[in-house]
Parts: structure tokens; C-alpha cells; sequence
């Protein structure tokens, strides 16, 4: 057991002025009431939508924050009490704060965390090598640290958190704001850490696909609260994630309500755009479009994921259902 | 032991060579630092250009009481004095990254940043003192000696508690650096002239609230054998060490407060 909570809570005093002297005092619950445990090894994917409680967990866990009440143990030690005998078994890595040196090179912040960390001058080099060598990182290595791009410094990131070989890796949103190419190589390089080493992920994200490809456990957790703690199909199978395809046609067509496997979820008053719906489970996006295909020409078309805050929505609504005529990826924005 | 302060040489090493990597910038910001150690002396030259003495001290005495200020304020300034970046790391996670690294948090900030260009104002204050010493007619004993020696050490050191308590100040003001700044720089400024030229309650602030008299002024009187003002008998020039061990330890529990404040009240 790499980490195990209970009935963890995490309260916050917000003072708001109201009027020229007086404040008014809320307490605001970020967790409230958290039970889980992870074995060593599994790959972990904690999710919910923003203000849910999810840094705060992972700021208790590591030691940051202390817990108004309830208990954590991470790597069987007490965070707050043990917090560098902690350290040097976990990695962090914020996507959006950085822990680098900003004006230094990779190559310098490794030799600096290196001696942080104490590790012995005959075995950290072999480390780093194998990290530049899967993260890509030996054509900038020595460029400081500011006039990377967001993907380079987020790979520079991991490998400064994993230089250590901690046994736990934690990943607040890592890979916020990457193009789809990176995203996709750095899923495959944690996976990769995690079969060669046997290190346990937990990584918090708002890309469904981030879950699907890394991990086999899901918590979601809603308003402080556990809202969900099983496997992605266990959840799918629950909330129905389901996808919806808009197809642009080339002429106007009758609603398309027979296409098997799909529900229609709405058509233009034109009938030149019509959204369809279906489980992944059920059918396959190649079949529905050669369905449509025998009955009209398509132009166009364009899939939504659902995506983690639709997910949670759904979840708390306890019923299947899908996006209304504006649902989909975008809904939120 | 030596392994045990790799950790603290990697990280010094690699914030020297941040900065030395612009060269041009660098002797910049040493001569800006030069410059503002001169204006102030400057300050005390001009005052004795229509004065002829300051609280009971000659131009010599007073230049004396400034070389001490500023030598130990400066020396202070380059250990700790970028503690007062605090408010800045808070906002920026920097503190949580400190959090999750496996060294006292305290040790990481004060190894965090050296400002070289502040040996601009140490060599300036290193200068004024080599010449205001023989300018005194000191009548050197070994015990005058020691007393140079340990109010110089006593001196940073209680410049270094003024800088940790400021920084303790900001886990609660969090945009309060110009609040503390009164304390660190005014501590500076009174510490740098006699404490005699303080109406009673102002020398008594200094003396025993922020120990600024215990810097240079109480010091210079042994040194110079002159009785102190009232309410300042000259044996106290002997116990800068007394003042500095008191605000360091007040300065460290204001300091741990914040830290839990900080973990505990969060950001």
C-alpha cells in the first residue's frame, strides 16, 4: 500500500471584505471526507472538474498542506512529519508551476538535484542518460530553462521529478496545454517507467484520453467527495461515455434516427447538420459513417470525447444522458 | 561533512554562475551597488560640513559607528537578504517546490540566491572603515580587539535575524515587503548613526526592540571610551552577542510559526 487516506478532510478560512471594515469568515470544505488506498505499482487517475479538491489531495500527500482532519500515509510515512525522508521517495510534477531552475540549463538543474538528493556520483549519470535518451531531451539540454517550450520543459520537468527513481510519481494536469504529439510520446514514456520500474503513477488531468491510455484505476472525486473509485469501463458503463459524431452532409436530409448503435441527439433546422451519439462498446465511428454514407453524401464530420467535467457532471446526475444540441468537448467553454 | 553541504555548494555554485553569465550586467549592478553605499556616506559627510559633532561623536566617530552599519548590514544582506523575495515564492509555488525537495526549507532560501553585486557594498563599507579606524585615537588592547571582532560577527547577525523575522512577517501580510522593510533598511539607517541623536523612546526602540544600537553605536563606545547617553551605560557595547542570540531565537519561532501557518492555512 503506496498511499492510503482516511476520511481525509481539508478545510480553507476565506475572508471576504463586505464594506469598509468588516469581513465575513467562510469555511470552505477542498476535501471532505476522502477514503482510498493504492497499491504499489497500479497507475492511478484522479479526477474531477476545477475546485473538486484534487491539488489539495495531492498538496497533503506530499507533505505541503496538513490536513484539518483525518489521516494520510504516503509510502507508510506520515507527510507533514516526514516530509524529507518523504521527499527523496516521491516525485512531484506541477504542469503549470515549474520546479526548474529558469534560468539555468537541464543539464545543470540535474547535477543540482542530483547532489539535493545525495545521490551518489557512480549511479545518478546512468540515470540521466536514460532519461534524455526517452524523453528526447539531448538537443536542448543545455539551453537554460526559460527559452524552452512548454512540451520541452514539461519533459524537462518529468525527468528532474524521476532523476531520483522515486517510487511514486505524481502528476498534477502534466500534460496541459501539449500538442497531441507530445501528449501521445509522454504517455508512452511514463507506461514505459512504469513496466521498467514498477513506479505507481497517480496523475491528475482533464484529458479523458490521458486515463484511457495510462491508467487501469479511476477516482473521481467531486466537491471534496468521492464520486467514483473503479475502473474507466466500470465508469463508462455507468455514466455512459459516450461520443458524439457531427456530420456535415452535402444536401439536406431527413433526420437520421435509423443508424444502428447510435441515438440522434439533434438536426439542424436544414437537416445539413445532424449530431449522432453512440457507445464505442456498441459500434465503431467507421461503421456509423458507412451507414450514413449509403443514405446521404457527408462533407464533414467531427467527434467529441467526452471530456472529464461532462463525465463528473453526469456522474453526479446519476443517469445516463447525452449532450444536448450543444453538448461535446466544447460544452464548457 | 563534507557530504552532508553538497547539497548547499551545488546549489550556491549554480546561482554564482547564473549570474556571472552576463558579465556586462553583472559589473553593472556592482557599480549601482558602489554608488549607493557612497550617497549615503555622502549623507554623513554633508551633515559634518555644518555640524561638528553627532551625539556626543566627531566626524571620525560617526564615520566609525557608519562603517560598522554598513559592513554587517551588507555582509547580512548578501547571506539572507533575498529572504525578502518570500511574498514572490509564495505566489509562484516556489515554496511548495522547496517543500518537496528533501532539504530544511529555511536552508534552501538562504541558498536560494547570491546577490554578488552586493560585495559592491561591502568593499564601500570595508573602505570607510579602514580609513575612519586610524582617523580614532583608539587606545587598542586585545580586549578592543576581540570587541572589533565579535561586533562585527554580532552585527550580521542580528542584521540576518532582522531579514529571517521580516521574511516570518510575510506568510501572514503576504504583500507586506514595504511594512518589513521598515525594519530591515530602518534598522540599517538607525544603526548607521548614534543612538544618542534619538529622542529616549526612539534610542530605547532601537536598542531593545530592533537591537540597531548594538551594530555599531554601543560597540564604538567601548572602543572609543566615552560614557553612553542616558539609559545606555557603555558595558552594553559588549553585549551585541546577547542581542544578536535574543533576535535570532525570537526571529526562528516567528519563522517556524509561518512555516505551519503556511501548511496550514495554505495558499
Amino acid at each position: 500500500m503506496i498511499i492510503s487516506v482516511r476520511d481525509l478532510r481539508r478545510e480553507f478560512v476565506v475572508r471576504r471584505p463586505t464594506g469598509r471594515l468588516r469581513r465575513t469568515r467562510t469555511v470552505v470544505r477542498a476535501v471532505d471526507g476522502l477514503d482510498f488506498d493504492v497499491d504499489a505499482g497500479t497507475a492511478i487517475g484522479y479526477i474531477g472538474a476545477n475546485g473538486a479538491g484534487k491539488s489539495t489531495t495531492i498538496k497533503m500527500l506530499t507533505g505541503i498542506l496538513k490536513p484539518t482532519a483525518g489521516s494520510v500515509q504516503t509510502c507508510g510515512l506520515v507527510p507533514m512529519r516526514d516530509r524529507k525522508v518523504l521527499a527523496r521517495r516521491i516525485g512531484v510534477v506541477f504542469g503549470q508551476r515549474s520546479q526548474l531552475w529558469w534560468d539555468l540549463p537541464l543539464a545543470q538543474s540535474f547535477r543540482t538535484l542530483a547532489a539535493i538528493h545525495r545521490l551518489p556520483e557512480t549511479g545518478w549519470p546512468a540515470r540521466r542518460d536514460e532519461l534524455v535518451e526517452r524523453l528526447d531531451l539531448g538537443d536542448f539540454i543545455h539551453t537554460p530553462v526559460r527559452q524552452l517550450s512548454l512540451g520541452q520543459r514539461i519533459r524537462g520537468e518529468i525527468a528532474a521529478a524521476l532523476l531520483h527513481s522515486p517510487e511514486l510519481l505524481i502528476l498534477d494536469e502534466p500534460t496541459i496545454g501539449l500538442d497531441v504529439l507530445s501528449k501521445e510520446r509522454l504517455r508512452v514514456f511514463l507506461a514505459e517507467q512504469r513496466a521498467e520500474h514498477g513506479t505507481t503513477l497517480l496523475l491528475t488531468t482533464h484529458d479523458m484520453d490521458d486515463v484511457q491510455r495510462l491508467c487501469e484505476r479511476i477516482i473521481v472525486v467531486d466537491r471534496g467527495r468521492l464520486a467514483y473509485d473503479g475502473t474507466l469501463p466500470g465508469l463508462a458503463a455507468r455514466v455512459g461515455a459516450e461520443r458524439v459524431i457531427t456530420l456535415d452532409l452535402t444536401e439536406p436530409a431527413p433526420p437520421l434516427r435509423d443508424v444502428p448503435g447510435t441515438r440522434l441527439v439533434d438536426v439542424e433546422p436544414d437537416g445539413l447538420r445532424q449530431r449522432l451519439s453512440f457507445s464505442p462498446h456498441e459500434t465503431t465511428a467507421a461503421a456509423v459513417l458507412a451507414r450514413v454514407g449509403q443514405l446521404v453524401g457527408v462533407r464533414d464530420l467531427a467527434i467529441d470525447e467526452p471530456d472529464i467535467e461532462d463525465v463528473v457532471r453526469r456522474l453526479y446526475l446519476g443517469a445516463p444522458s447525452v449532450g444536448s444540441s450543444d453538448g461535446g468537448v466544447h460544452a464548457e467553454q | 561533512m563534507v557530504d552532508r553541504l553538497r547539497p548547499y555548494r551545488e546549489l550556491i555554485g549554480s546561482r554564482i554562475r547564473s549570474q556571472t553569465a552576463y558579465r556586462r550586467s553583472f559589473a553593472l549592478d556592482v557599480s549601482g551597488s558602489v554608488m549607493v553605499g557612497l550617497v549615503e556616506f555622502a549623507e554623513v559627510y554633508i551633515i559634518f560640513a555644518n555640524v561638528d559633532a553627532l551625539g556626543g561623536l566627531d566626524f571620525a566617530g560617526v564615520a566609525l559607528v557608519f562603517a560598522l552599519a554598513h559592513l554587517t548590514f551588507s555582509v547580512a544582506d548578501l547571506i539572507i537578504g533575498h529572504l525578502d523575495n518570500l511574498p514572490t515564492y509564495l505566489r509562484m509555488g516556489t515554496l511548495d517546490a522547496f517543500l518537496l525537495r528533501p532539504l530544511p526549507v529555511l536552508a534552501q532560501l538562504v541558498t536560494s540566491d547570491v546577490s554578488l553585486r552586493r560585495f559592491g557594498r561591502i568593499a564601500v563599507a570595508m573602505i570607510i572603515l579602514a580609513i575612519a579606524l586610524p582617523m580614532n585615537d583608539i587606545d587598542w588592547t586585545p580586549a578592543r580587539v576581540a570587541l572589533l571582532i565579535i561586533a562585527a560577527t554580532a552585527g550580521t547577525a542580528i542584521f540576518a535575524a532582522l531579514f529571517l523575522a521580516a521574511a516570518a512577517v510575510q506568510f501572514w501580510l503576504v504583500e507586506g515587503r514595504e511594512f518589513v522593510n521598515a525594519f530591515t533598511y530602518g534598522g540599517n539607517y538607525a544603526a548607521s548613526f548614534p543612538a544618542s541623536v534619538f529622542a529616549v523612546p526612539m534610542r530605547a526602540f532601537f536598542t531593545f526592540v530592533v537591537p540597531a544600537a548594538f551594530v555599531a553605536y554601543l560597540p564604538t563606545l567601548v572602543l572609543l571610551d566615552l560614557p553612553g547617553p542616558v539609559g545606555l551605560p557603555q558595558w552594553l557595547g559588549w553585549c551585541s552577542p546577547v542581542a544578536a542570540v535574543a533576535l535570532w531565537c525570537a526571529a526562528l519561532a516567528g519563522w517556524r510559526a509561518g512555516l505551519r501557518h503556511y501548511s496550514g492555512a495554505g495558499s
